[in-house]
């Protein structure tokens, strides 16, 4: 327990040990601690900002479904609507034209009807004749009844 | 290295090998006779200190040096953990940034090296001196290998820690402030308190030093000494007769492993306790009164 001049010398001893700490192992390793600190809250930041983004995405993704679906249903409504008046056209052209068509074969029958009333009159008057002819073959004489015969002929 | 019978007529007793143990290797070459010479440096102190400080610095420099943001691995993870633990009790004894800037790895240079220069104490306690009388060939070469068992590396260190207190007295306060303070506080400010003041202020600044100082110094001189004593009782093994001889060497295992293992938890105290009130004396040097 004696006091000598060690004293001063663990003095000194202990102001350079204590510079040497300050100088080379505290701030590389308070540098690497709050460098750390930074990353961690930046990664955090980052985190949070891609939540964020994710949620709006989602959010986003869900909107242009909604317009997707939207847009869909108006076409299909359009189509339909369009369906309904190419049917409406079509039925309006189907029913002209079969009235065309009715009209047409009218005519045409109305004109063979007239064609065979034509073909029917010749052929009466021929049976007529030929009828006529055959009374009269028995009981007229070709010869005296020729000028009439003519004359009827003639009428006909 | 001696006959049996040479042995007894050598052999120290108790109190002449406790002594010796107890005695420094120093410039003197013999035992210092006076309380105080300043003519004289411990040798074995001064190596001991210095080997610790440098072992310990050079060891956190290279994990310092080698320091990631990144994922530390397990070594800068436990050094961090301990400067993170020194830091955060600087910050808040010590109200002042750029004090702390100096006085937080002080704060961590003491704990460690203290607690190094502690841990010699595990040593077995005839280890290193038996080495070293070897060595010089004198088997009566003192060599003590705790240095902070020796009050002159105890004291210069909380002589260190009072030269930073009036360091930062005088940047904190001015010369002239510090002075005013000393002759005005704790107990006011009045002519006729001036010396009751100063008188009071020198006193707790020397009570505070050599306190602290010997708060470490005592718990180390007297762990050192129980390991002496048991080792005594191991030494008596061959002297004793009948079972006694065998029963104090299973007491020295016995009563040695426990006091080791008592010890582990004074050496990090000490440390510990040796490092609060380093920051707390210059805390209280950054505040006035």
């Amino acid at each position: 327990m004696n006091l000598n001049a060690t004293l001063f010398a663990q003095l000194v001893v202990f102001f350079i040990l204590a510079w040497f700490t300050m100088k080379f192992v505290w701030p590389p390793i308070m540098k690497a601690l709050d460098e750390r600190a930074t990353k961690i809250a930046d990664g955090l930041a980052a985190a949070e900002r891609g939540r964020h983004s994710l949620e709006l995405a989602s959010k986003h993704s869900a909107e242009s479904v909604r317009e997707g679906k939207e847009k869909a249903a108006e076409v299909i409504a359009q189509a339909e609507k369009r369906a309904q008046e190419i049917i409406e056209a079509a039925k309006v052209q189907a029913k002209t034209e079969a009235d065309k068509v009715v009209a047409g074969s009218k005519a045409e029958i109305e004109q063979e009807a007239a064609r065979v009333k034509e073909s029917l009159r010749e052929r009466v008057a021929e049976l007529a004749v030929a009828g006529a002819e055959k009374i009269l073959r028995r009981e007229v004489d070709a010869k005296a009844h020729a000028s009439i015969l003519a004359a009827i002929k003639q009428d006909l | 290295m001696a006959t049996g019978h040479e042995a007894a007529a050598n052999a120290p007793n108790a109190g002449e090998y406790v002594v010796h143990h107890l005695t420094q290797l120093n410039t003197s070459g013999h035992a210092q006779a006076s309380i105080v010479d300043f003519s004289v440096i411990n040798l074995d102190t001064l190596f001991f200190s210095i080997l610790m400080g440098v072992l310990g610095l050079l060891f956190m420099f290279r994990v310092a040096k080698n320091a990631s943001a990144g994922v530390p691995g397990r070594v800068q993870a436990a050094l961090e953990i301990l400067l993170e633990m020194v830091d955060s009790q600087a910050k808040a004894i010590i109200h002042n940034k750029q004090s702390r800037q100096f006085v937080a790895p002080l704060g961590l240079t003491v704990f460690v090296w203290i607690f190094l220069m502690n841990s010699m104490d595990f040593l077995p306690v005839d280890l290193l001196p038996r080495i070293w009388q070897s060595i010089t060939g004198n088997p009566h070469a003192f060599l003590r290998v705790v240095p902070t068992a020796d009050l002159n590396g105890t004291l210069g260190m909380s002589l260190g820690v009072l030269v930073l207190c009036v360091w930062y007295n005088i940047k904190v306060k001015g010369l002239g402030g510090w002075i005013h303070e000393l002759f005005t506080a704790p107990f006011g400010n009045h002519p006729l308190l001036y010396l009751p003041n100063f008188l009071m202020q020198m006193i707790e600044f020397l009570s505070k030093t050599v306190s602290h100082g010997m708060r470490l110094f005592g718990n180390m001189y007297a762990g050192e000494l129980l390991f002496m004593l048991i080792a005594l009782m191991g030494a008596a093994y061959g002297g004793s007769e009948g079972a006694t001889g065998p029963l104090l060497w299973i007491g020295h295992v016995l009563a040695g492993s426990a006091w080791a293992v008592f010890h582990i938890l004074i050496v990090l105290l000490q440390a510990f306790i040796f490092m609060m009130l380093a920051l707390v004396y210059i805390g209280q040097a950054h505040e006035g009164h």
